[in-house]
């Protein structure tokens, strides 16, 4: 152990004296590049590139959401019988029997004269077939028309759930398409499970907003009728929002919806109870105004995602287009809602498909775990190494440590996600990089048994190891990328650092160690002391 | 430090017959434990949901038992210690598809107060998504082992190919049958742990040949057999040292690493033993049983040096202007 000590000491003093190659270059330049690139994820510096921490190990949340686009199309077929219904009453044409179905909208002309100036509306939606026999109409969205819904369904909830979650204030959340009609959300971050349920209900809040009309012939009678007797009438029997049992007979093609609000905001009433007010653009305030002038005395419903928060008497025409909704909210309840309201309605409902959610407190027991795991490890390998190979050994840790330098440093230049699996990877690759030393080295040590001089046994002992070396870790890059092609989140981590790891060990453990051969030929020479230098017996 | 003498060749391929015939009924008895006690499909696969809870003390799993069951959501769920005895994981094989609030909600709210808790994770896998991670796993390995295949013909030659997916299929039957044996929840770490069982496996198997491919053309003896055995003996130390090292950290990841971690580092310690196993008394023997016509070929290789060197004769000629 001394003589080992005395020439490592021996090292350092003439190391100014030894001739300097390519590869040892090289190698110091990738040195010097992972440990400053290395530096700022690993001392969380403020400035330069970091690596990130997956939502396994700084805790977060992961959905897989699902988008239910048959109800996008549903939606539509409501919507056009509004404008149908807004633009007859408007023009008083008497209608019989205007009904929004899940596959078409169907309607009877009573008036037949009437019939170019339905002409004159229906000839301006686009995307839909009229169907037209006597005075029978049906209008149908044409597949193409059905396909740009669904899309449109898809796209408009990512924009949706991505302003909301950028009001809600959560560091970098991700909200990206997958596949067709899936939805990824990630959010790091989260601290508790409480937060982690309030990002949820914003995220899927359908934030439908309606104003609809009270059926006030029959409201009376909303107690003693079912569902299927209100359809008959054209009506739906909706709940109170705050008081429980209470319900309401209302018309089922809604006035205007929330498409045409503009803002949303919180404040208080005169009891200091947080409301929102919300303001609705020029189109929404015309169709208001017209509604509440023609129906003074009715009353007026607000109905957000399918339950009423009020039902006023309309005393006069409201102009103006704005209005007021209050519940039984909290100030943070309030505020989520109206982030929902301002980021509009999701036009068809999510639903989950996979969840992952980790909490911070076990994403930082993986860390330590892991750590612990990779510090343990190494130190193993490390002792090993010197132990069998002596000063060869040294040299392959040197090329050890450089490369988990570089793995670092690679992954912080592209940014990339260290996860749990990640952090397996890299014990994984301690164990393996040492392998194309240990080849190397065998390879050495047989030719210097042979008899051949040093430096015909290091540069034939490389040249015979490349191949082998070569083709090893070529099958497990294959086995990596395929992982990375198919594996899911954590496992991409997984997949990543093994691809860096094999890529940077041919570097350190290849070029590397042979530049310090290289640099040290003539002196590993003058020692005559191979078992020191390789390990070999000195019988030999 | 040295395992092995360089001056001894060991006759492994003398041994070859009893090795395979254990290696065979290792493969059987994995795909007997397969068909009978089958792989424990996690979360990810069958889909699902687990809920992680830990306690401040020691978890009080009678206790939750009686106030889950309050909930018909939570019919069927098991209660299992998880590392500690303060931690538990709820396993049900539904899941909810409200994003609004899941099960993990639910169950913070049923075990409201059976002591001081932490839900730590939650982790829900629709069937969809499940069957979709099921088949693109299958999809993963078929595919990494196709391309390995590829490689390995290009590189050397279809008999090594074949014979390393053989020794690849050994592995993969015997760390699948493990993980019936043990009943270890098959999620997607253990997917990745198999995967890079066939990487490291191969790893393996593929210095061997190398050596055997090497010695094909320059050892002393034309006996496939023979050549073989040196090959092995000159990467002995080299595969039990690899093996080692890798051992050595998968093992620390074993024991230290968590409990998430602890299906993924079992996985990867049952493929490295069978790997390093499989390289010297699968791989080899099989291509041994391939035969490999070592004269013929050494006579083809010189065949086609002498047909060469004529045509650099014929060249130089030509270009001193003799013919």
């Amino acid at each position: 152990m001394m003589s080992l000590l005395n020439s490592i000491k021996m090292l350092s003093l003439e190391s100014m004296r030894m001739k300097l190659n390519f590869r040892i270059i090289v190698f110091v330049a990738a040195i010097i590049f992972g440990i400053f690139f290395s530096m700022p994820s690993l001392l969380q510096t403020e400035k330069g590139a970091k690596i990130t921490l997956g939502l396994d190990l700084q805790g977060g949340l992961h959905m897989l959401l699902g988008v239910k686009t048959e109800e996008a199309v549903d939606s539509r077929y409501t919507s056009i019988a509004s404008s149908i219904k807004h633009y007859t009453d408007r023009n008083d044409i008497l209608l019989d029997s205007l009904t929004p179905g899940d596959t078409a909208v169907s309607f009877v002309l009573l008036d037949s004269d009437d019939a170019p100036a339905i002409d004159e509306l229906l000839k301006e939606m686009s995307g839909v077939k009229v169907d037209i026999k006597g005075e029978n109409y049906r209008l149908v969205l044409t597949p193409e028309s059905i396909i740009a819904t669904k899309k449109m369904a898809v796209d408009q909830a990512i924009e949706t759930i991505r302003n909301r979650l950028d009001q809600f204030g959560l560091a970098e959340p991700t909200v990206a398409r997958q596949g067709e009609d899936k939805i990824l959300v990630e959010l790091p971050g989260i601290k508790s499970q409480e937060e982690e349920q309030r990002a949820r209900e914003l995220i899927s809040r359908s934030a439908k907003l309606q104003m609809m009309a009270l059926d006030e012939d029959r409201k009376m009678r909303v107690y003693t009728m079912t569902e299927a007797e209100a359809a008959k009438y054209g009506d739906i029997i909706l709940e109170d929002a705050v008081r429980e049992g209470e319900k309401y007979l209302i018309k089922e093609i809604p006035i205007l919806d929330g498409s045409m609000l503009t803002d949303a905001q919180v404040s208080f009433d005169q009891n200091n109870r947080p409301i929102i007010n919300f303001s609705l653009d020029s189109e929404g305030a015309q169709i208001f105004g017209d509604f509440t002038g023609s129906y003074v005395g009715n009353h007026l419903a607000i109905v957000l995602d399918g339950k009423v928060y009020s039902a006023p008497v309309i005393n006069e025409r409201i102009g103006g287009g704005s209005g007021q909704i209050s519940g039984n909210y909290t100030v943070l309840e309030a505020q989520d809602l109206a982030i929902a309201l301002r980021s509009g309605a999701l036009l068809a409902p999510i639903y989950l498909m996979e969840k992952r959610s980790v909490g911070p407190s076990l994403g930082a027991d993986s860390i330590r775990a892991s750590m612990i795991a990779l510090i343990g490890g190494f130190i193993l390998v490390i002792v090993f190494m010197v132990f069998y190979y002596k000063m060869a050994g040294i040299i392959a840790n040197i090329a050890l440590i450089a490369n988990l330098f570089i793995i670092l440093a690679v992954m912080s230049l592209f940014g990339a996600t260290l996860t749990l699996p990640g952090m397996a990877g890299i014990v994984l690759t301690v164990g393996m990089a040492v392998d194309a030393n240990v080849i190397i080295s065998e390879r050495i040590r047989e030719l210097l048994y042979q008899g051949v001089s040093l430096h015909k046994a290091i540069e034939q002992g490389y040249s015979n190891a490349m191949r082998a070396i070569l083709d090893a870790n070529i099958t497990t890059l294959i086995a990596a990328i395929v992982l990375y092609a198919y594996g899911t989140g954590a496992i991409k981590g997984f997949a990543i650092t093994i691809s860096i790891g094999i890529l940077a060990s041919m570097l350190t453990a290849i070029l590397g160690t042979h530049g310090i051969y290289e640099m040290l030929e003539s002196k590993i020479v003058k020692s005559k002391n191979l078992a020191l230098w390789f390990g070999v017996k000195k019988a030999a | 430090m040295e395992f092995f003498r360089y001056t001894k060749t060991y006759q492994f391929m003398e041994k070859s017959k009893i090795a395979l015939s254990i290696s065979l009924l290792l493969v059987v008895l994995s795909y007997v434990l397969l068909m009978t006690k089958g792989l424990n499909y996690g979360v990810d696969f069958a889909g699902g949901t687990i809920v992680q809870v830990k306690y401040t003390e020691a978890a009080p799993i009678d206790k939750m038992r009686a106030q889950l069951k309050a909930d018909p959501v939570f019919d069927g769920a098991t209660i299992t210690e998880f590392g500690s005895p303060e931690e538990v994981i709820i396993r049900l094989k539904t899941s909810s598809n409200s994003v609004m609030s899941d099960i993990g909600d639910s169950a913070r709210e049923m075990l409201k107060d059976s002591g001081d808790f932490e839900i730590r994770r939650v982790d829900i896998v629709g069937p969809k998504v499940g069957n979709e991670l099921r088949e693109q796993g299958m999809m993963s390995l078929l595919l990494a082992t196709l391309g390995i295949l590829i490689y390995v013909a290009f590189r050397f030659e279809w008999r090594f190919a074949i014979a390393s997916i053989i020794a690849l299929i050994h592995d993969i039957s015997i760390a699948l049958g493990a993980l019936a044996l043990f009943q270890i929840d098959v999620n997607l770490d253990v997917l990745a742990a198999l995967l890079t069982i066939l990487g490291y496996s191969l790893n393996d198997t593929i210095i061997v040949f190398d050596r055997i491919r090497e010695g094909i053309t320059e050892s002393k003896s034309t006996d496939l057999g023979e050549v073989i055995d040196e090959s092995i003996t000159r990467t002995l130390a080299r595969t039990t040292l690899t093996s080692l090292t890798t051992f050595f950290v998968v093992f620390t990841l074993f024991i230290f690493g968590g409990e998430i971690i602890h299906s993924f580092a079992f996985t990867l310690l049952v493929g490295i033993v069978v790997g390093t196993y499989s390289s010297i008394f699968v791989a080899s023997p099989v291509l041994m049983r391939f035969g490999f016509d070592i004269k013929g070929y050494r006579a083809r290789l010189a065949e086609k040096a002498k047909h060469h060197a004529e045509k650099e004769r014929m060249r130089s000629q030509f270009e001193q202007g003799v013919v």
